[in-house]
């Protein structure tokens, strides 16, 4: 599948973003790790969408303007995005840090969404079910604990990363302390204005998430005012990674039931 | 040359063996590791070693702020300052210091400071800190907004100290309406502010600056970073139109005499040991977590440790003495590093850590008689 890359701005603010395929409009946010790489899952996507896999705000080689201090800077930044760049129908996906993104997006103003699909998403807390502390995890315990299936982290430890590389790994993380280190990983009110979204839902998440537990799932289901949740075996904190084939048919199957 | 007697407090009857089958001696340490009947005992002990200090003619006795570790058992360093202004009478106290950006009212400093600084007749002496890298594990605070609340945390209570109340403080991570201190501060213009480091650049330019002047104190480093950090701050200072004075350098780093160097060396080499290797150990990301330093050095921190082959080796007392992380020795040899120091810094405050790591008592009394009969003579001479 060709990609093209491309910017997007608003207010000064330059963000980069690929894009690929044609059809209804799909975003793609991103979780705390940015997006190192183009994946399988947003392949099958684009096979049937037009998918915009933006790099937001202080990740990746986007800007990362200094006003930008909390997730409720960042939603406000996207909403003023989209507005700008005349986005509308969009399906938002998201992904841990970017799920929660979604919903803090979603709770201000869904007025140019038609639906929501959470990928384990951050954002709300189970109290009395911590998450796990992705913060003093090492680099190798960290990547493991993404997965289920031990061999995508394999995989990815057999690689060098570059200096480059290193530069937007280390960068991220700066970004994702500012944003998620306290309170770790929610904002204490969003989960009071979650039946805002009264959109069309899907939450997917993966049975053995050693980050964001199972139980946050039930969590979601019951806060979303139209969700259905489903719950992958033999995964962890990257279903779209992890079962990037079913995650896909279920994505499909959820954004067609949308459509009719 | 001014000299402090500092304690870290450290919980010496820790389980070496069991504590080093988890990830640090800091944050995640269990806590059934302390036992506070002999938890109680060491008060006690250090306690006594510090009063001691004053006897012996020292011009300052320090503590400091470290959470949840048992590297060191002062949470709150003022109540044990406040333990050793009922029992000691001429020395100045030195709380080294304080981490600013961890608490969510800095007024509360300002006042527990303003208080030690009346109740010991201006004998205090306010060191500022951040607070390492384990302790925004261990407290929640965003490291990234570190540098930010610090210098914000600090003009706040400076203003405390030196502006008439009440007055409003608008800042963007402390508000108030009412800033009024009760009681304030009894030296004028308020207590002298000391400044600790591990000697990043940007803190060197922010302490050096003409409106501050603050001493600033390396802590821990090899003797030539300390002299590299010393000479920054004056190199700094000549920038800024002054010349530092010895007053404004100081140098923490443990230290042990004995008749011989070979003694010091057999009665303090395994405790310096496990200072570094147990009681300090932490991960880079407790170290290090991110937006705690400015990218730039954080990157410097990750090739430096690349460079020494990130093997995770033990430190051997050897290695401290031989890079003057540490000195232990004879009396001449100890004075002989001083003085070396001395040279090439112009440096003219120096922190003994006199215990330090599991250092007995009785090895602890020691070093300090015999580095007051034969060093501290030459260093005020």
């Amino acid at each position: 599948m060709s990609t093209q890359l491309t910017e997007l701005g608003v207010r000064g603010v330059t963000i980069k973003l690929r894009r690929a395929g044609s059809g209804p409009t799909v975003l793609f946010l991103h979780g705390a790790g940015g997006v190192p790489q183009w994946l399988p899952f947003f392949d099958a996507l684009a096979e049937r969408y037009e998918l915009l896999v933006p790099e937001h705000p202080g990740f990746g080689v986007s800007d990362d303007p200094p006003w930008i201090t909390s997730m409720s800077d960042l939603a406000m930044f996207y909403l003023d995005l989209i507005e700008a760049v005349g986005l509308d129908r969009v399906h938002l996906i998201g992904n841990s840090l970017g799920g929660w993104l979604a919903a803090e997006i979603l709770i201000r103003d869904r007025s140019r969404f038609r639906s929501l699909v959470q990928l384990a998403p951050a954002g709300i807390r189970v109290k009395g079910v911590p998450c796990g502390d992705n913060f003093i995890w090492g680099p190798e315990e960290a990547l493991r604990n993404l997965y289920h299936d031990q061999a995508f982290a394999d995989r990815i430890l057999a690689l060098t990363p570059s200096d480059e590389q290193m530069d937007v790994m280390l960068h991220n993380r700066f970004t994702v302390a500012k944003l998620g280190w306290q309170p770790r990983w929610f904002n204490p009110d969003l989960q009071k204005w979650l039946h805002r979204i009264k959109l069309p839902a899907l939450v997917v998440w993966g049975d053995d998430d050693k980050i964001m537990p199972p139980a946050y799932a039930a969590l979601w289901r019951e806060r979303l005012p139209d969700a259905r949740l489903v719950m992958v075996d033999r995964c962890g904190h990257l279903p779209h990674v992890e079962h990037a084939a079913m995650v896909a048919r279920h994505v499909h199957d959820f954004l067609e039931g949308v459509a009719r | 040359m001014k000299l402090v007697s500092f304690h870290l407090m450290p919980y010496r009857p820790l389980d070496l063996e069991e504590a080093a089958k988890h990830r640090s001696a800091w944050v995640v340490l269990p806590n059934r590791l302390y036992d506070p009947v002999k938890g109680a005992e060491e008060y006690d002990r250090h306690i006594d070693a510090l009063v001691y200090a004053e006897e012996l003619g020292f011009d300052a006795i320090g503590v400091n702020e470290h959470h949840q570790t048992a590297y060191g058992l002062m949470p709150a360093p003022n109540l044990i300052a406040s333990a050793l202004i009922q029992r000691t009478k001429r020395v100045q106290i030195a709380i080294l210091g304080r981490a600013l950006p961890l608490v969510n009212n800095p007024i509360y400093i300002a006042e527990e400071f303003a208080m030690l600084d009346n109740l010991s007749k201006g004998r205090i002496i306010a060191g500022f800190v951040r607070g390492i890298g384990s302790e925004y594990h261990s407290s929640g605070a965003n490291p990234y907004f570190s540098h930010e609340r610090f210098h914000e945390a600090h003009d706040l209570i400076i203003r405390a100290w030196t502006e008439p109340g009440p007055f409003a403080f608008d800042g963007d991570h402390f508000n108030l309406q009412y800033v009024n201190l009760w009681p304030r501060p009894y030296q004028t213009p308020h207590p002298p502010v000391w400044i600790p480091s591990q000697g990043s650049s940007e803190t060197v330019a922010w302490a050096s600056d003409p409106k501050r002047q603050y001493p600033f104190l390396v802590t821990f480093s090899s003797a030539d970073l300390v002299a590299r950090y010393h000479n920054t701050y004056r190199d700094k200072a000549r920038e800024y139109g002054y010349e530092a004075g010895p007053t404004q350098l100081g140098w923490a780093c443990p230290i042990y005499v004995a008749e011989t160097d070979e003694r010091a060396i057999a009665e303090a080499g395994r405790a310096v040991e496990t200072l570094f290797n147990d009681f300090l150990r932490q991960s880079f990301e407790m170290l290090m977590p991110p937006g705690y330093t400015s990218m730039s050095s954080m990157k410097n921190f990750i090739s430096m440790r690349r460079a020494l082959g990130n093997a995770g080796g033990k430190i051997t007392a050897a290695g401290l003495i031989e890079t003057g992380t540490a000195l232990i020795g004879s009396p001449k040899t100890v004075l002989a590093a001083i003085e070396r120091m001395r040279e090439r810094t112009g440096f003219g405050i120096l922190v003994a850590l006199l215990q330090f790591g599991i250092l007995s008592d009785e090895l602890t009394r020691r070093n300090m008689d015999m580095f007051a009969a034969e060093v501290m003579p030459k260093l005020k001479g």
